[in-house]
């Protein structure tokens, strides 16, 4: 907590200082006199960050909002004479049968694996926050998902449940349980890309809670054990609430990571068998990218829900932080 | 203070939102490299899809050595054949072509119809010599748009040491019911019957095609009764035993893999498995896929076409045929075809590819009996038939609907 404490102040320091010698930008009022040359001092400071917002977030944004916007089949978009249709790609994507399954997989996939990746990540924090030894060492051991490329765990794990040679199967058989067609299987397939996917996730939860615990002074727990409160007590009473602004934080962008999560599921499952574990990231990818003839138009729609979604979520994260605040 | 830790939260909630969207569906705007860009006109790009050859390698030196005859420096690069068509178009959109364009078959019709490609009509390259069924994978709407510079298809390998355990005479797998039959032996006789690729990409409708066809289903009625009849086949072998489970996630190499472990009688696979088979350390055959009722299924025509994309400066074509024709020139096919493990397209060629190694001999049968999937003048109609095909395999074979329901699902989607 030290360091994230640290890091936003100074952040908010920089947000000072920026404040007291940029102009702030809708100043109409100002623009028309002069400037001094304090003041293009500012605007040069500020030049360069926002070249790079613009060429690299709102520039991307706004042709991928382009894209959703026309009809783009394979010549159009050579020749770059694609009409205009509004919202006929997103019309396109709602009627498709696709959406309510794809619709519904991002729903389950994202809150299943934000709450497991969440609880686990929690104990697991409570206890390496107890300094036995070989403590640091294991923790670092709980590293390794977060530390592997994608791809390499996603073939790991796509390896690890093959329907007839994976090593799952075999330890059910060793116990006497039927093989599970993990990957194969319509009703299985969604369940193995989210326990892939917790997996990735847990280290993320475990350090970033692992650091919040830090933060909170030990001599509050000192009282809590003198006033006779047990283990549980002290985790329910003192852990759970001054940890609660870094819970936020950490499920807010475990929210956004899982949203977009395309490469396990990809490599996994390529979203089927019979999109039965396909989400807006994998859909939105089958649209552009998966076909001989890509569908530019829908798979960038797709991927606008994605935007919104997020958004959306960001926006509800403000509402309950506000409430905290004042509260 | 209150409000700008406001704002601030709010930014940054924004520019989380942004990443998402940037993340998710960048590559719109990715720039496609510099091609024909160089202003001397003595430089002439060609792309590819063979990645896998490095500098110093045959197919390199080949390129430069026709460069060196047409009088022209070659800029060469190798890129992923999924990534080709994408990066292809994005090249056109920018009017940044390459000179020659070396692409799978299938995506053919696609670049021609984005008015990519130039016809053979325009660039005069001499298509006369290829056989007509490997051509028509180049043709649409009556034009040929390309050459092709090798070719492959699917048959089915056979583990001798298997079948010979389980009983099975190889000459008595005539169509689908002997075949079947002899799956059943196998599986008797403790071994694995036969693995497949039917994964949810081109690839999987690339597997199935022959046993689509092989029924006598047309791609423009998915769920006929012979179509029907052929996912029931491949549903059947599942639901007994015969096929593994995981054809449904199979690639072509991972299915490969699965064979090449020697527990396996028959594999569907191409000819570019050739070299792996001499080293899988078993005896094998090599069989053509049999129709329904007896006599070869035809199996769908890979590999690659050469083209010459459309360029700004027309004069740069009588070049860059000179260098498709050179790659394309008898010795040159024998040899390239010969490094990719393909068989050529045109028979001058094959007869010189048999002599030197009779094994080649059924593969050169079945590329003759071999049918483009964007013909029949599917064009780009194929690649959404398709994708409805993939995903009728995939329904039906996971169990998540019959058959039947599936292409009728399929049909009424591709339509």
């Amino acid at each position: 907590m030290n360091d994230t404490k640290q890091s936003s102040d100074r952040r908010s320091a920089h947000g000072r200082s920026g404040a007291a010698t940029a102009v702030p930008p809708p100043a109409p009022m100002r623009e028309r006199r002069r400037p001094t040359s304090q003041q293009w001092a500012a605007w040069a400071f500020l030049a360069p960050v926002t070249l790079y917002l613009v060429l690299f977030y709102a520039y991307p944004l706004y042709r991928n909002l382009d894209l959703s916007l026309r009809n783009y089949t394979v010549r159009s978009f050579v020749q770059g004479d694609a009409p205009f249709t509004g919202l006929q790609n997103y019309l396109t994507v709602f009627k498709d049968p696709t959406f309510a399954p794809a619709l519904l997989h991002t729903v389950v996939f994202t809150a299943v694996c934000l709450v497991f990746q969440y609880i686990i990540g929690l104990a697991l924090a409570v206890f390496f926050n107890q300094h036995f030894r070989l403590s640091a060492t294991l923790r670092a051991l709980f590293l390794v998902p977060w530390l592997l490329p994608l791809i390499v765990s996603a073939s790991t794990w796509s390896w690890m449940l093959n329907s007839d040679s994976g090593i799952v199967n075999a330890a059910l058989h060793a116990v006497g349980i039927g093989p599970v067609n993990w990957l194969t299987s319509p009703s299985w397939s969604l369940t193995s890309v989210i326990i892939a996917n917790i997996w990735i996730g847990v280290p993320f939860n475990l350090v970033v809670l692992y650091s919040g615990l830090q933060s909170i002074p030990a001599n509050l727990y000192e009282a809590a054990a003198l006033d006779g409160a047990n283990a549980w007590q002290r985790f329910r009473r003192i852990t759970f609430p001054l940890l609660r602004p870094v819970s936020a934080i950490t499920l807010l962008l475990g929210l956004v990571y899982t949203l977009k999560v395309f490469d396990i599921i990809w490599i996994m499952t390529k979203g089927g068998p019979a999109d039965s574990s396909t989400t807006f990231a994998t859909w939105s990818y089958q649209l552009g990218f998966g076909n001989l003839l890509p569908a530019f138009g829908p798979g960038a729609a797709v991927g606008n829900l994605l935007v919104v979604a997020a958004l959306v979520f960001g926006l509800v994260y403000l509402r309950v932080q506000r409430k905290q605040a004042l509260s | 203070m209150y409000s700008t830790s406001r704002q601030r939260r709010l930014t940054a909630v924004a520019l989380t939102a942004l990443a998402v969207a940037v993340s998710a569906t960048a590559c719109s705007s990715g720039s496609g490299s510099s091609a024909a860009e160089d202003s001397d006109g003595g430089t002439y790009t060609i792309w590819d899809p063979y990645p896998q050859f490095a500098k110093g390698s045959a197919w390199v030196k080949l390129l430069d050595d026709c460069g060196t005859e047409a009088g022209v420096k070659i800029k060469r690069t190798g890129f992923d054949t999924s990534d080709l068509a994408n990066k292809t178009l994005l090249a056109a959109q920018q009017d940044n072509s390459p000179d020659v364009l070396i692409v799978d078959n299938p995506v053919v019709s696609t670049l021609a119809d984005a008015g990519v490609l130039t016809t053979t009509d325009d660039n005069k390259l001499d298509t006369s010599k290829v056989d007509p069924n490997l051509l028509a994978a180049g043709q649409s709407g009556g034009k040929t748009y390309g050459t092709p510079i090798g070719a492959n298809t699917l048959a089915l390998y056979y583990n001798k040491d298997v079948l010979k355990e389980a009983g099975v005479d190889i000459a008595s797998v005539k169509d689908w019911k002997s075949l079947t039959a002899a799956l059943a032996k196998v599986k008797k006789a403790g071994k694995k019957g036969i693995t497949f690729s039917a994964i949810g990409t081109e690839e999987g409708s690339f597997q199935f095609l022959p046993w689509f066809w092989g029924s006598g289903a047309q791609l423009t009625q998915l769920d006929s009764a012979q179509g029907v009849s052929a996912l029931s086949l491949w549903k059947g072998w599942l639901d007994k035993g015969y096929a593994p489970n995981s054809v449904i996630n199979n690639t072509q190499t991972t299915s490969w893999q699965e064979f090449a472990s020697g527990d396996y009688a028959f594999a569907e696979n191409g000819t570019w498995q050739l070299a792996n088979a001499e080293k899988a350390g078993f005896d094998y055959g090599v069989l053509p896929i049999p129709g329904a009722s007896g006599g070869n299924a035809a199996a769908p025509t890979g590999g690659e076409f050469v083209t010459l994309p459309v360029q700004g400066d027309t004069g740069r074509y009588a070049t860059s045929q000179k260098l498709a024709t050179c790659l394309t020139s008898t010795q040159n096919l024998y040899d390239t075809d010969t490094t990719l493990s393909y068989v050529a397209p045109t028979s001058e060629v094959q007869d010189k590819q048999v002599a030197a190694n009779a094994a080649l001999k059924p593969w050169v049968d079945a590329v003759k009996a071999a049918k483009g999937r964007t013909s029949d003048d599917l064009g780009t109609k194929y690649p959404k038939i398709s994708e409805q095909m993939w995903k009728a395999v995939q329904s039906a074979l996971s169990g998540s609907a019959s058959p039947k329901d599936a292409l009728a699902k399929a049909q009424s989607a591709a339509k």
